[in-house]
């Protein structure tokens, strides 16, 4: 198991938003977790990448460590990766000078050596073809106006270079046409691997057509609320999130 | 202005005149008599109001003697940067010609000591060079000014090279504490072409105070590229006032850095007084600790159809104190007048604090003036991506302020200089805020 979460919590001021979600997720698998706007996914996301925004309580096992207790770099070096769904633009900070001090950061914590900036970017040159990235966008500064596809691309990117052992894609479908939607369904497949888990945040079952996963969950109002296989999606696109509840059932995918 | 009288800087005796022309010697004496008769600025005196100057006027400063410096012209190299020009090297206000070297100064260009240039020069011939006293501290670097450059490009002339002047203080940590002078002087004639570097910096932790004064006066058509780069030691203070004349269709851009000293504050005035100059006036300023960095210009549009731009940056952590006061005036009849200024700080810590004041006199009609000034933190939202990355708390929070600053570093044209100026600045970002910039004697007299 890769990650284990048990009754997790988290808060901001006296707003309780993960209202105690359980989830196991094993090495090796892509699972992903849907439901509608403000159920609580994004923060899932954060509160595991080590938001401090936060007030957490419960338990969370990376690879049978506790995680929580773990500063975000600290996570990083874990093996944590996040794909935000809004990636920050960095004025000033180079894209290539950035992933490099990110990577040799990691290397170092797992006993490698640095790359300097020559072996860089012939390590990093494979990984900007798997994502298509345009190269000119290396020398910009990190994500400064970039479309919102070249912002996804440029996440999936980190996602390549780190090589983490859990990837959380927060929404990494949102924002990209159907051209782009492709192109990165494309990359995190060729990510995939037998030492790595994926777990996909989305409110679109569009995405799980590109990137199939071994299993679904269903969040609303800060749980999990169910579990299924990859036929869980096709189903709540049909019925909604809520088919117990038809009084609230709410759309998969018809959001415009 | 409320005088402030009861100093040691008012107290000084002026030297021996030993071989001084007597105009000169009557010049001096008529400054110190005006510093005598007027003080020097009191906290009413909005220029001032921000710097406590109480402080630095009782220290009992003596007069800058020249001594014999361990220096080298390559540990110079390294202190300030090798440009591959002329050097004109002065330590304690006074030319040192073993650490200079003079043989890169092209043939027709003029580029010697002051004091050489003043003594072989008739009163009428100087007289722009000593204009009547309106402030303490230029009217006290008129009295008391050792030495410092002279230099002067005949028309239609450029000098491919950068003239470097280093200014080095330099003495027993236990001597009393010293006043150096430096005054230059630097004339581009017309359509002439040049850039000047002055360094600031200091080998020992003295204390001292460094009250320069530069006057650039360009003709027609000419085009002077400045720099001023302050670092001197945590014990030092620095008091310096550029003046620039700009004719008709004449181009200045100024770079002021403020790294070190306890107490430093740059002042620039440029008159823009022929129509069609351009002026571009540009400042980084880095206090941690307890110091405390003013940049305080004046830019007077005189004449239509003129330019400023002007940006200063600066990055403020520890318990330190930043000043900004930029004036733009546009008087009657300078119509056409474009002026832009921009201030943008970054505070890194809670003690720190930042005073900006962008002010505008606008008299004529047919103007286009924008000013800004922004005060902020770093971004918690970036902090928190990079960290996701594996880059630590305070890596990624020297990275994101090396990025605030790396705008000014950019602007930066001459690349042995960019070099040296970048290992400074990361090194300023990478001490700890809480280092031994805040055990100084002058640390101690400002807290007082």
């Amino acid at each position: 198991m890769i990650l284990k979460i048990e009754n997790l919590r988290a808060k901001v001021g006296d707003k309780e938003i993960l209202r105690g979600v359980n989830l196991e997720l094993p090495l090796g698998q892509v699972h992903a977790i849907m439901g509608p706007n403000g159920s609580g996914k994004s923060t899932l996301a954060q509160v595991l990448a080590g938001r401090e925004e936060y007030t957490v309580t419960g338990r969370v096992l990376f690879d049978g460590e506790d995680l929580l207790t773990q500063t975000p770099e600290a996570r990083a070096f874990m093996g944590l990766f996040l794909a935000f769904q809004y990636p920050v633009e960095l004025p000033g900070v180079g894209n290539l000078y950035f992933l490099r001090t990110a990577l040799n950061s990691v290397r170092k914590q797992r006993g490698l050596e640095a790359l300097d900036a020559v072996d860089f970017l012939a390590f990093a040159q494979k990984r900007m073809d798997l994502v298509e990235m345009d190269r000119s966008l290396m020398s910009r500064s990190v994500n400064e106006g970039f479309s919102g596809g070249e912002k996804k691309r440029n996440e999936i990117l980190q996602l390549a270079i780190l090589e983490p052992k859990l990837a959380i894609l927060d929404e990494t479908d949102s924002g990209l046409d159907i051209d782009a939607l492709r192109t990165v369904a494309k990359a995190v497949n060729a990510l995939r691997g037998p030492d790595r888990t994926l777990l996909l945040i989305t409110h679109y079952q569009r995405l799980l057509d590109y990137i199939v996963p071994d299993q679904v969950h269903v969040m609303t109002e800060g749980q999990i609320v169910r579990s299924g296989g990859k036929d869980l999606a096709l189903e709540l696109e049909h019925d909604g999130y809520l088919a117990d509840a038809p009084d609230h059932t709410l759309p998969v995918g018809g959001t415009p | 202005m409320s005088p402030n009288r009861a100093t040691g800087l008012a107290q000084i005796a002026l030297p021996e005149p030993a071989g001084q022309p007597t105009w000169l010697q009557r010049m001096r004496r008529s400054a110190l008599d005006w510093v005598a008769e007027n003080g020097f600025p009191g906290h009413d005196d909005e220029d001032w109001k921000y710097t406590r100057l109480g402080p630095l006027l009782a220290i009992p400063f003596e007069l800058a003697q020249p001594i014999d410096s361990s220096l080298t012209a390559s540990a110079l190299d390294v202190l300030v940067g090798n440009c591959g020009g002329p050097r004109l090297v002065f330590v304690n206000g006074h030319f040192n010609p073993q650490l200079s070297s003079l043989t890169e100064i092209p043939k027709n260009i003029r580029a010697t000591s002051l004091r050489t240039h003043l003594h072989q020069t008739e009163e009428s011939g100087a007289s722009r060079l000593f204009p009547p006293p309106q402030n303490s501290f230029v009217a006290l670097n008129s009295a008391f000014s050792e030495d410092g450059a002279y230099i002067e490009v005949p028309p239609h002339t450029t000098v491919e090279r950068p003239i470097h002047l280093v200014f080095v203080t330099d003495g027993p940590a236990d001597a009393a504490p010293i006043l150096a002078s430096p005054r230059s002087v630097i004339i581009a004639e017309a359509n002439s072409r040049l850039t000047v570097i002055e360094s600031y910096v200091g080998l020992r932790p003295q204390v001292s105070l460094t009250n320069a004064f530069t006057q650039v006066i360009l003709e027609a058509g000419a085009n002077v590229e400045h720099y001023t780069l302050q670092n001197e030691p945590a014990t030092a203070m620095h008091l310096g006032m550029l003046a620039v004349h700009q004719p008709a269709a004449s181009e200045f851009s100024s770079y002021a850095l403020s790294l070190g000293a306890s107490l430093a504050r740059q002042e620039i005035r440029v008159a823009l007084a022929g129509e069609g100059a351009q002026t571009q006036l540009r400042g980084l300023y880095m206090p941690r600790g307890r110091q405390h960095h003013g940049h305080v210009t004046s830019i007077d549009h005189q004449a239509p159809g003129c330019t400023s731009r002007e940006l200063y940056k600066g990055v403020l952590d520890g318990q330190s104190r930043g000043v900004f006061k930029g004036k733009v005036v546009v008087r009657p009849g300078a119509d056409r007048t474009d002026a832009n200024q921009s201030n943008k700080n970054l505070l890194l810590s809670e003690g720190a604090e930042i005073d900006t004041r962008p002010q505008l006199e606008i008299l004529a009609d047919d103007v286009k003036c924008t000013h800004g000034a922004a005060v902020g933190q770093l971004d918690e939202e970036a902090v928190f991506y990079l960290r996701s990355r594996g880059i630590g708390q305070k890596a990624a929070r020297d990275m994101l302020t090396y990025a605030f600053v790396s705008e000014m570093l950019g602007l930066i044209t001459i690349p042995e200089l960019k070099t040296l100026i970048e290992h400074a600045v990361a090194q300023q970002l990478e001490a700890d805020s809480t280092d031994d910039r805040e055990k100084t004697l002058a640390g101690e007299i400002r807290s007082r």
